[in-house]
């Protein structure tokens, strides 16, 4: 039973008005979590004794770069799936993703600078996550790029699955590869693992921030989708009836 | 039998129109010994700095110059209508594309190989490490070639198709980079280096096998 | 062996070219296929040599759908599109050889010769094809119906730029492929000078 919804669910018609459905309710899980969130990174997360205040913005920065992550995986998911069964909704929701995820990665390289500046006294250091996120970054630039420039639907949504395919066997890869690079030239950076000092309250305030970016992306996604999905049926007949009103 | 004798057609087909083009060639093995002569120009003539950051310099240039070549491995195909006869063979597309793959190595990776030990003089490099850079890019130039197919068959056809492939293609050269110069960097630091041979052999290996068919599927998506 | 067209729809771009068509095509049989410039004649013949997926519908070769077997279906497949199809560096000689390996049916140099000479090119065989006319780099394409021998021809305007004679000795071929029990897939804006055949219009 529930494979037939789920099949119903892969045309546009009929995600459509679901995805409608359920922006409101992710909208608000988003706002309400981000409060509590925010509250707790600010005011009952305690002051690092080492590091002072400044160290606050790692309940933005960590958090968003799991997201950047995370939905490129999302990305390659969809796509995978998209070649798979051959569905269309594949093609929008990977093309609906990028955004978002290249955000992350984005908030996740300021984030990351804004807090070296006073911990390490410099913007930026070749640190091997900091390079990583870095490259993660450009690899979603180069699907932007890549989806914008075509302009026939069928092929953007082909083209930018084998590039989300390729990158997404290649970040592995070169994730090691950073790794490695930064060992080898050790002791011109600094490692940027607070980990082990991390206290309770800490890791609760990041994992709500975490999944209230869960929330914003999903919600975010889902109203992007809906636009890609006008966009390309237009000419249909659902579309004039139902989503025109 | 059939398989070697589509790769050898395809590559032997490539290599007669490169033959034709010989300025083609010329022109990226002159923008690469070009790039890598900058160098000393932007960071001084300093021969103990020069010869520590020659072989990140070489593997750079060694990058830009394969980037250079790659637009046009399908693009003339594409244009009179070859590739599209190429797909309806019924030999195997993959291969075919493979054949095209290793000719381009041969006209752009090749001639950076041979030249690199002249580069390597000039950078005051010693003999045994001019060996090692050149083994690393041997094993490292085919996986330019092949990963940069995957970029040149999906911005085929795309408006601002050039500087597009290389967006998509410089980070996924990273690790041939990391692991290309790298070797050259242990082997002068006096570590062992056949980690990063090793390494550089698993990439091309990885390459060989999956970008020739990426680069086919994507190639028909773009003939559609 | 058939070429079987079942329920055929076809998008280009956001624009419905034309959809449920349906026709089938015997040995012996030829269609040709007429419609305004822009009805999506060029979609449905490159539809029908496996270059591109339909939005729907199937097209089944002996039975046997196309995506199935795409290298089986090449064999026995020629298609002449609206390119060129021949490198502009290479001669004649050295375009003819190329394909003849690519198709899988090596031809000798004998045999790309006399065929040359068929389609009066003798003597053009080693000049690079940059230099040829419109019409002789036609007939230097069209060669390629005497080189590589298989049951489906799928044609797409042949007689583009043929001056009268080469339209004559086009039209014996394509009676000749088909009165052997050949497939013949054509589209023409002229009306087709053969024997009855099935027309499809868009």
């Amino acid at each position: 039973m529930s494979m037939v919804n789920w099949f119903k669910y892969a045309s546009p018609a009929s995600f459509y008005p679901l995805a409608g459905k359920l922006i409101p309710f992710f909208s608000a899980i988003t706002a309400i979590l981000l409060a509590v969130g925010l509250w707790i990174s600010f005011f009952m997360a305690p002051t690092d004794f080492q590091q002072g205040e400044g160290y606050r913005i790692i309940f933005v920065h960590v958090p968003a770069s799991w997201m950047s992550m995370f939905i490129y995986c999302v990305m390659a998911f969809w796509s995978a799936l998209g070649f798979i069964l051959n569905t269309r909704l594949s093609g929008m929701m990977t093309q609906a993703l990028a955004p978002t995820g290249a955000m992350f990665a984005f908030l996740s390289l300021v984030t990351g600078s804004l807090w070296g500046k006073p911990m390490w006294g410099t913007w930026w250091v070749w640190d091997a996550r900091l390079t990583s996120q870095l490259i993660l970054f450009f690899l979603y630039l180069g699907f932007l790029a890549l989806t914008s420039a075509i302009d026939d639907p069928r092929r953007r949504d082909k083209a930018g699955a084998i590039l989300s395919l390729v990158g997404v066997v290649n970040i592995p890869i070169i994730y090691f590869s950073v790794i490695w690079w930064n060992t080898l030239h050790q002791g011109a950076t600094v490692s940027m693992t607070k980990a082990p000092t991390m206290a309770h309250t800490m890791l609760m305030g990041m994992l709500i921030m975490a999944l209230a970016f869960w929330g914003y992306t999903i919600a975010i996604v889902l109203k992007r989708v809906r636009c890609i999905i006008l966009e390309r049926e237009i000419a249909s007949e659902w579309v004039k009836k139902n989503a025109l009103e | 039998m059939n398989l070697f004798s589509t790769i050898y057609c395809m590559a032997r087909r490539d290599l007669t129109l490169a033959l034709r083009h010989k300025t083609e060639i010329l022109t990226a093995l002159f923008f690469f010994v070009i790039v890598v002569n900058l160098l000393p120009l932007g960071v001084g003539p300093d021969p103990k700095l020069l010869s520590k950051i020659a072989p990140g310099v070489v593997w750079i240039g060694a990058l830009l110059a394969t980037l250079l070549g790659l637009p046009r491995l399908f693009a003339h195909d594409y244009q009179d209508g070859t590739l599209e006869q190429l797909s309806l063979s019924p030999r195997s597309f993959t291969l075919i594309v493979l054949g095209k793959i290793m000719a381009h190595w041969i006209v752009a990776g090749l001639p950076v190989v041979l030249i690199t030990p002249l580069l390597g003089i000039q950078f005051n490099l010693s003999g045994p490490i001019i060996g090692v850079l050149m083994l690393t890019l041997v094993l490292g130039t085919p996986v330019l070639s092949l990963i940069g197919a995957i970029g040149a068959a999906l911005t085929l056809g795309v408006r601002g198709g050039g500087v597009l492939l290389s967006l998509l293609i410089l980070p996924l050269y990273i690790p041939v980079l990391i692991f290309g110069a790298g070797a050259a960097e242990a082997y002068r630091a006096g570590l062992d280096m056949t980690g990063y041979l090793w390494l550089l052999a698993a990439l091309d290996l990885l390459a060989l096998f999956f970008a020739p068919w990426v680069s086919a599927i994507a190639l028909k998506v773009a003939l559609e | 062996m058939n070429l079987s067209v079942k329920d055929l729809s076809c998008q280009r771009g956001e624009r419905l070219l034309f959809e449920h068509v349906s026709f089938q095509l015997e040995p012996h049989q030829w269609c040709h296929v007429t419609g305004e410039n822009g009805a999506g004649k060029t979609s449905l013949l490159r539809l029908c040599a496996g270059l591109s997926s339909p939005l729907s519908g199937s097209i089944s070769w002996g039975g046997v759908n196309i995506p199935d077997d795409l290298d089986g279906f090449h064999k026995d497949l020629l298609y002449l599109g609206h390119a060129s199809g021949l490198k502009e560096e290479l001669t004649p000689l050295e375009n003819l050889t190329l394909m003849s390996q690519i198709d899988g049916q090596p031809a000798t140099e004998d045999a790309i010769l006399s065929v040359l000479s068929f389609w009066g090119l003798a003597g053009r065989e080693d000049l690079p094809v940059r230099v040829l006319s419109a019409g002789q780099r036609r007939r230097v394409l069209l060669s390629r119906l005497l080189l590589k021998s298989c049951p489906l021809w799928i044609l797409d305007e042949p007689f583009n730029a043929l001056d009268k004679k080469a339209i004559n000795t086009l039209y014996d071929l394509l009676n000749n492929h088909v009165s052997q029990g050949g497939l013949l897939l054509v589209t023409s804006h002229q009306p087709m000078e053969m024997a009855e055949g099935i027309v499809l219009s868009l």
